[in-house]
């Protein structure tokens, strides 16, 4: 066992023994199942109009009914519900002393932060695999294109990755887990609008600019089932932007 | 193994630890003694490897603690002022955890863990949870975490804060069998506990040394005379003047009680033979003669005020100025 795993082992149980991460689960699996679930009787009501125009059994799109409105959902809701599983993983050790083992224990900074993301990575991954009951569930009595429907799960799983990093980060720059989830929540909703400010901008340079940082036009091509190399890039190469940082305020609060 | 030198910790404009420089033997045990804010567990975090010194150097074990932190951190075991647990694990749990952590190989773990329990005390909670643990059981745990990975060198910072007085008498003689195996600094503020398991004691002041020494030198060296009690049956009127007529008597000092007194005289002079005839031929019958020593409590006292009372104050005592403070109050 390296001090990785060891680190990697402990945070997980940590998870598992905590309170925290069944309420965000069961808010999570919820909310997803209830957002599902409300696109697929949209998407039934919208069949009987459809049979009452034209009489006849029209070919739905599932994927763009259903799915590509769930994604951008879920989309959301990772927003508010991500930072509350990250707050608590540097601020609490801050907070008990505990950072002081670990920083005095024979492990890198970069081991302590990369096993610590890893296990909220893991953790959150492992809800995303739950999720993927519904489209089980819809190929059952429907059909839709699966490949769209994986580049959608890639999405969320990169959109997530990049969202727990900023997690990290912010848990990483204070004592206090409220702030730490208030700090993630704002470092997200910055990333998003800088979006926003780019498509009014346009096709200037500084408009392309800025919607190449946010990652509503990433996430919104692996949505609609472009699996582009230069999206990953965005998502891992932000990631691991975002976790470097951290490692570096870790570092610094030894300095003062 | 473990070299200090000119060691500076600076939080923003206030400095916590000034110009330290110290060497500790393999085998020693030193003790940090020092009031509130003195630095102690600040000089403990630097060579932790916690904190980096703002100037000087740090070796431990042979390696910088700058240069080759993972080679200090590996042989090192390191009590913290806060017991660093998590409150969520089980004792068992997290001894395993932080050995594996601290690198032994996993076959290790249980008979390491097994042992660590059994030095600290802590068999009867071992499976309980850290947090619903009293103080004194969280403190024992916070030493198994040290001790854990049989390290070399131990840094304890208060080791026996919070634990009841037989559980302090237990670990102060598991410090004392560690010791000679193992180099161990501890803070403390309880002065018998340093004279009691420590080789040498370091006195800090505002983040300076004052005075370090075995603990019976360092009493000796404040001491500027000898001083003896002297209690006899019956005391005639004058009997303290008579007392200091005898050659080689100072000062004799009354005390609370009308048939003892206080005598003091030159250092490095045994009277008591002289004393005990001149009192026997007097009639008084002798009862008592005892040499008084001073406590490290008084030394303490007196070097770490001795700054704030200027020099022939009534509270510090006068002329003889020991140690090494003066030529750091000069430099
Ligand atoms: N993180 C910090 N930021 C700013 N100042 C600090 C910090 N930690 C300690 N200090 C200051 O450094 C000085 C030395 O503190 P230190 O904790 O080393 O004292 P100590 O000798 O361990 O005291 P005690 O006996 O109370 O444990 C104090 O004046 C303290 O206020
Ligand atoms: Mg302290």
């Amino acid at each position: 066992m390296t001090p990785f795993h060891t680190l990697l082992a402990k945070e997980l149980r940590c998870f598992f023994v905590s309170p925290v991460l069944y309420v965000v689960g069961t808010v999570f699996l919820f909310v997803s199942g209830f957002i599902a679930h409300l696109m697929v009787v949209n998407a039934g009501q919208q069949a009987l109009r459809l049979l009452q125009i034209q009489n006849t059994y029209a070919q739905l799109n599932l994927n763009e009914l259903v799915f590509r409105s769930l994604f951008y959902s879920l989309d959301f809701v990772l927003m508010f519900l991500l930072p509350i599983l990250t707050m608590r993983l540097f601020a609490e050790e801050r907070k008990l002393r505990t950072f002081e083992l670990l920083l005095t224990s024979p492990i890198g900074i970069n081991e302590i932060i990369s096993a610590k993301y890893m296990s909220v990575l893991l953790i959150y991954c492992g809800l995303l695999c739950l999720t993927a009951l519904t489209p089980v569930l819809l190929s059952l009595s429907g059909s839709f294109h699966w490949a769209p429907v994986v580049t959608g799960y890639v999405a969320l799983a990169l959109q997530g990755g990049l969202f727990l990093a900023c997690g990290v980060l912010a848990s990483a720059l204070t004592e206090n887990q409220v702030v730490a989830a208030f700090l993630s929540f704002g470092m997200i909703v910055v990333i998003w609008l800088i979006g926003g400010f780019g498509a009014l901008l346009g096709d200037s340079t500084i408009g392309t600019i800025f919607s190449y940082v946010s990652f509503t036009e990433h996430y919104d091509r692996l949505v609609r089932g472009l699996l582009d190399a230069k999206d990953v890039v965005y998502y891992v190469s932000g990631i691991v932007l975002t976790l470097f940082t951290a490692h570096r305020v870790v570092d610094s609060h030894r300095w003062h | 193994m473990i070299t200090v030198q000119h060691v500076s910790k600076h939080y923003g404009r206030h400095t916590a630890v000034h110009d330290v420089t110290f060497h500790v033997r393999k085998g020693d045990v030193l003790a940090f003694l020092g009031p509130n804010g003195a630095g102690k567990t600040t000089t403990m975090r630097i060579l932790a490897c916690f904190m980096p010194p703002s100037d000087g150097t740090a070796h431990v074990a042979g390696f910088d603690c700058l240069e080759q932190p993972m080679e200090v951190k590996r042989r090192l075991g390191y009590l913290p002022e806060t017991p660093p647990l998590y409150q969520e694990l089980t004792v068992n749990e997290y001894l395993t955890f932080v050995g594996r952590l601290k690198g032994i190989t996993p076959s290790r773990v249980p008979s390491r863990k097994a042992q660590v329990i059994e030095q600290v005390g802590l068999g009867p909670v071992h499976h309980r949870v850290i947090g619903h643990l009293s103080k004194g059981y969280r403190q024992r745990v916070g030493l198994a975490q040290a001790l854990i990975h049989d390290p070399p060198v131990l840094i304890l910072d208060e080791p026996t804060v919070g634990l009841d007085p037989n559980q302090i008498r237990e670990i102060r003689s598991l410090i004392k069998s560690l010791s000679g195996s193992h180099t161990i600094i501890l803070s403390t503020h309880v002065l018998p506990e340093a004279t009691a398991i420590c080789t040498r004691v370091m006195i800090i002041h505002q983040g300076r040394i004052v005075a370090e020494d075995s603990p019976e030198r360092l009493s000796s060296r404040v001491r500027q005379s000898e001083k003896l009690s002297l209690t006899v049956k019956q005391p005639s009127a004058d009997w303290l003047d008579r007392l200091g007529t005898l050659p080689g008597i100072l000062n004799v000092f009354p005390t609370a009680q009308p048939d003892t007194c206080t005598i003091e005289c030159q250092l490095g002079q045994d009277l008591r033979d002289d004393l005990s005839r001149f009192v026997v031929s007097q009639g008084y019958g002798l009862l008592e003669l005892t040499p008084l020593s001073l406590s490290l409590e008084d030394v303490f006292l007196y070097l770490t005020q001795r700054e704030e009372f200027s020099e022939g104050s009534p509270t510090a005592p006068a002329q003889v100025t020991p140690s090494r403070a003066d030529e750091r109050a000069a430099t």
